[in-house]
């Protein structure tokens, strides 16, 4: 049953002269998650507004259901987002009844604002409050309302917990994880957390510098992790509380285009060839774990 | 709300009931002329007379109503000018930001007073609402430049682009989504564009190229200065229409005050 | 450096589109009021002067409009004004060479005096909020509320009429010729006096305020924090620190004003019948003398545009950021 919902072949996304994402492909299947994990600046929200189609590719393809679809409002009723900030993503001006009545409109749904409500595990008279009214928390509750109502085959969550307090986004992500098995949902988890990723996601892909560079279940990819970057990355974040601190912001040049692996710059592993040549997409095991290092190219 | 605010509201509203009710009360015609010839303020003049007689006060009371029309006229056309090209540009950015973000700073910086008497002097008939709307078109450029960088800085906002993915069309996330926000800007700017219209309109009736023939402020002193009121002492010639366009323009100021403080928590008084 | 020919560019581009109005304005309204003086001067327009007026209002209807916006060019770039039907036979280009020296020394002066007044009054209005100085701001308010003319008009009774201390009109006294002398010098800074104080007056309220708010936005940035944490002194804070970011916009705005600034002071000069191009403009209005108004337009923008120039200049030298993209 966990057949595709959408799939991105080779997105390229260019801003001037920095490439934010570099040939990125990914699949999202029903009632799945699949995680994305990156620091900031890897390109990861580039990759979920790309998905969203709030930003148009440079070049690559989006396919949903197999087809590309041309018109952006009928994408829109597959394809919905969750923002990271709660406090940015809703209009301070209006009601919380007037954010979940307009997808309903705009998408000819049925279903009435308290059972937007009702699914998010809010009570109904919340409808006729304003964003300011509500807590973090219940914010984001709202938004995956909002993003439900269109009722979507994809949900692309961008950093859904980061900005909510520690002890509630274990209950937010615990609502992501029931809808997702409630409505067969495709979902894009984006986190810089790769310990989350363990816990909530099916499948884990890893981001640098605008590249994917390591994917496989999430089991696999946290507990036996292929890459260095990824090594670092789960060496320097124990445990689910702490963010990633302990590396090195990226050089700014790395934004640039160079000829080698883009993590070579701060890999501890790093060897002559890194440098010149860009590594290749290299299987691990049989069970899909796969890593683009050269460090892998021998072994095969 | 402050008490400087109340203040400003009162005024307007004073100001806003003679300019409706003004015709009404004034106690004579206002151009009509009498006997008294320019006599000092009594209690048949409130205000005095003219060199020909006409009682001032009426001419104030009367004239009320043409320098709160225009007021009114250009504050609706101009703030509309000013949200059509400042939220577009701010909105849409590029290459449209750049020729709508030129054009407003090419009237800011075009000096107003002397184009606009050009072109009321050369209008055959230059009566108060072909004048609102020649002020309108140099008056809206202030409002589209802040309306322009609110809008920049909302444009990016989170809410606008989740706007965009549940799927909004771009002129519903403009109207219903960014302009609501800039609710206390577009407030501002409007009560701003209500100052520059007065005050351009009353210089040009005083300055003379506009039709004498309805009274306005203005007018008043057009034909104080003309008949060289200055020289004769017949101060309550030209005083209390000046403190009536000085009471005008400070309530409307305070009022721009009190909103500017409501937008910008930080100009709020300390409070001890 | 690309700032700075970004906005002379920008100048240009103002500077076309002033001109352009004037070619289309007479153009485009109704009336041909030109026409109509040139009838009722007959016989004394030579041929030259008829032509140039020709060219510059359109009354040549043969020529394509095309035709004519090139002539138009020609005639201004040769310094061609047209004649003037006040001071008739004077070129309008002579009439103008005369009274921009009186509207630049008169306005110039003043402006900068307001702005730097108004300037350093509002930063101590915003570094001492709640002060005695606040309580000034309803009175500035005021002041700046009242319109240029009308307290020219009040300063000529209370200080010309009522006590006579000063000259209300003209830039000198009668009689004496201009050169230079004392004699002359001193009656033509008597006879600035109260039009350059009324102009202070009436400007120098909206600099207060303004630069009281981009204070009171400053003094609560972290630098500032850091530099009263520092122990610096309350005067080097204030000038050093919060000042100078705070009038910053302040001098953007005063470009972007200077428009506005300048035609208040032109009715200053209408009030007090002072020589320069506002009191030639008042006598243009009552003889409806276009080429002399349109004259003064043209002026008074190249003045402003210039002036706004200088003010980027300044901006420039004290914004290294402007400086480093440059």
């Amino acid at each position: 049953m966990n057949e595709v919902a959408l799939e991105a072949k080779g997105l390229v996304k260019t801003y001037k002269r920095v490439r934010a994402v570099q040939d990125v492909s990914i699949v999202l299947r029903r009632g799945r998650v699949t995680a994305l994990v990156g620091e900031s600046g890897s390109g990861k929200s580039t990759v979920a507004k790309l998905l969203a189609r709030l930003v148009e590719p440079t070049s690559g393809e989006i396919l949903l259901d197999g087809e590309k679809v041309r018109r952006v409002r009928e994408y829109r009723r597959k394809v919905q987002m969750v923002f990271q900030d709660p406090f940015a993503s809703l209009n301070p001006v209006h009601t919380i009844r007037y954010h979940l009545t307009r997808p309903l409109k705009i998408h000819k749904r049925p279903e009435t604002v308290e059972q937007l409500l009702e699914r998010v595990n809010l009570p109904a008279d919340f409808a006729s409050r304003y964003p300011y009214e509500l807590s973090g928390g219940q914010r984001q509750r709202v938004a995956i309302a909002r993003a439900l109502a269109a009722h979507p085959e994809v949900l692309l969550a961008d950093e859904p917990v980061s900005m909510l307090d520690v002890s509630i986004r274990l209950g937010v992500l615990n609502l992501l994880l029931d809808l997702k098995e409630r409505l067969k949902l495709a979902v894009l988890y984006i986190t810089h957390d790769i310990a989350s990723a363990r816990y909530f996601a099916d499948e884990t892909f890893v981001m640098y510098g605008g590249q994917i560079v390591e994917g496989g279940d999430s089991e696999t990819v946290t507990q036996r992790p292929a890459h260095p970057y990824t090594q670092l990355l789960i060496e320097s974040a124990p445990d689910p509380e702490r963010s990633v601190i302990a590396l090195d912001a990226p050089p700014e040049e790395t934004g640039e285009v160079s000829a080698g692996c883009r993590f070579a710059p701060r890999c501890p592993k790093v060897q002559s060839r890194c440098w010149t040549d860009a590594p290749p997409r290299t299987e691990i095991d049989s069970s899909g774990h796969w890593a683009a290092c050269w460090l892998y190219v021998e072994a095969v | 709300m402050n008490f400087k605010t109340k203040l400003g509201l009162g005024v307007l509203a004073f100001f806003t009931l003679i300019a409706v009710i003004g015709e009404w009360i004034a106690p004579y015609d206002p151009s009509a002329m009498g006997d008294d010839l320019l006599s000092p303020p009594s209690g048949a003049h409130w205000f005095g007379t003219t060199m020909t007689g006409q009682d001032i006060f009426s001419q104030v009371l009367v004239g009320t109503r043409g320098v709160m029309v225009v007021g009114l006229v250009c504050g609706v056309l101009a703030t509309f000018l000013s949200i059509l090209v400042g939220v577009t540009a701010g909105f849409l950015g590029g290459a449209a930001d750049e020729a709508l973000s030129m054009l407003s700073n090419v009237f800011l910086v075009i000096p107003a007073l002397p184009l606009i008497i050009i072109v009321a002097s050369m209008l055959p008939s230059a009566d108060t609402v072909l004048i609102a709307a020649v002020i309108s078109l140099t008056a809206w450029a202030w409002g589209a430049r802040v309306l322009r960088a609110q809008t920049m800085s909302l444009r990016r906002r989170d809410f606008v682009e989740a706007a965009r993915a549940s799927g909004e069309r771009t002129w519903r996330i403009i109207v219903f989504e960014v302009l609501p926000n800039l609710t206390a800007v577009i407030a501002s700017g409007f009560v701003g564009t209500v100052i520059f219209a007065v005050m351009l309109q009353i210089t040009l009736s005083f300055v003379g190229v506009v039709s004498l023939s309805t009274w306005n402020w203005g007018t008043i002193l057009f034909w104080a200065q003309s008949n060289q009121a200055l020289g004769q002492g017949a101060w309550w010639w030209f005083v209390p229409a000046g403190l009536c366009i000085a009471l005008l323009g400070t309530a409307l100021a305070l009022i721009n005050f009190g909103i500017d403080e409501y937008a910008n928590p930080r100009l709020r008084k300390v409070r001890a | 450096m690309t700032f700075l020919l970004r906005r002379a560019l920008f100048y240009l581009v103002t500077l076309w589109a002033a001109i352009t109005m004037n070619f289309l304005l007479p153009r485009l309204l109704p009336g041909d009021p030109v026409q109509a003086m040139i009838t009722k001067l007959g016989g004394r327009l030579n041929s030259d002067a008829m032509a140039s007026l020709y060219v510059l209002f359109g009354l040549d209807e043969q020529k394509s409009i095309w035709a004519q916006y090139v002539d138009y060019w020609a005639a201004l770039l040769r310094g061609d004004l047209g004649l003037s039907f006040t001071f008739f036979p004077t070129p309008v280009a002579d009439v103008l060479s005369q009274s921009l020296p009186w509207t630049l020394g008169l306005v110039g002066v003043t402006t900068v005096i307001a702005f730097l007044l108004g300037t350093l009054l509002g930063v101590y209005a915003g570094w001492r909020r709640g002060s005695w100085l606040d309580s000034l701001i309803p009175v500035t308010t005021f002041l700046s509320s009242i319109p240029y003319f009308w307290l020219g008009l009040i300063a000529i009774s209370v200080f010309s009429v009522t006590w006579p201390l000063l000259p209300a009109s003209g830039g000198y006294a009668a009689g004496l010729v201009p050169e230079f002398s004392g004699e002359f010098i001193g009656s033509v800074l008597e006879h600035a006096v109260l039009p350059g104080v009324t102009i202070v007056v009436s400007s120098v309220a909206g600099w207060i305020l303004g630069m009281r708010n981009m204070m009171v936005t400053v003094t609560a940035e972290d630098y500032v924090l850091v530099a009263k944490a520092k122990g610096l002194s309350q005067r080097r804070i204030m000038f050093a620190y919060a000042a100078r970011n705070a009038v910053l916009p302040s001098i953007s705005g005063f470009a972007l004003s200077l428009g506005f600034i300048v035609g208040g002071a032109l009715l200053v000069e209408m009030v007090f019948s002072y020589p320069g191009l506002g009191y030639v403009l008042f006598q243009g209005i009552g003889a409806k003398d276009y080429p002399l108004m349109q004259g003064v337009f043209l002026v008074i923008t190249l003045a402003v545009l210039v002036a706004n120039l200088l003010a980027d200049i300044g901006y420039l030298l004290l914004d290294p950021r402007t400086r480093r993209e440059g």
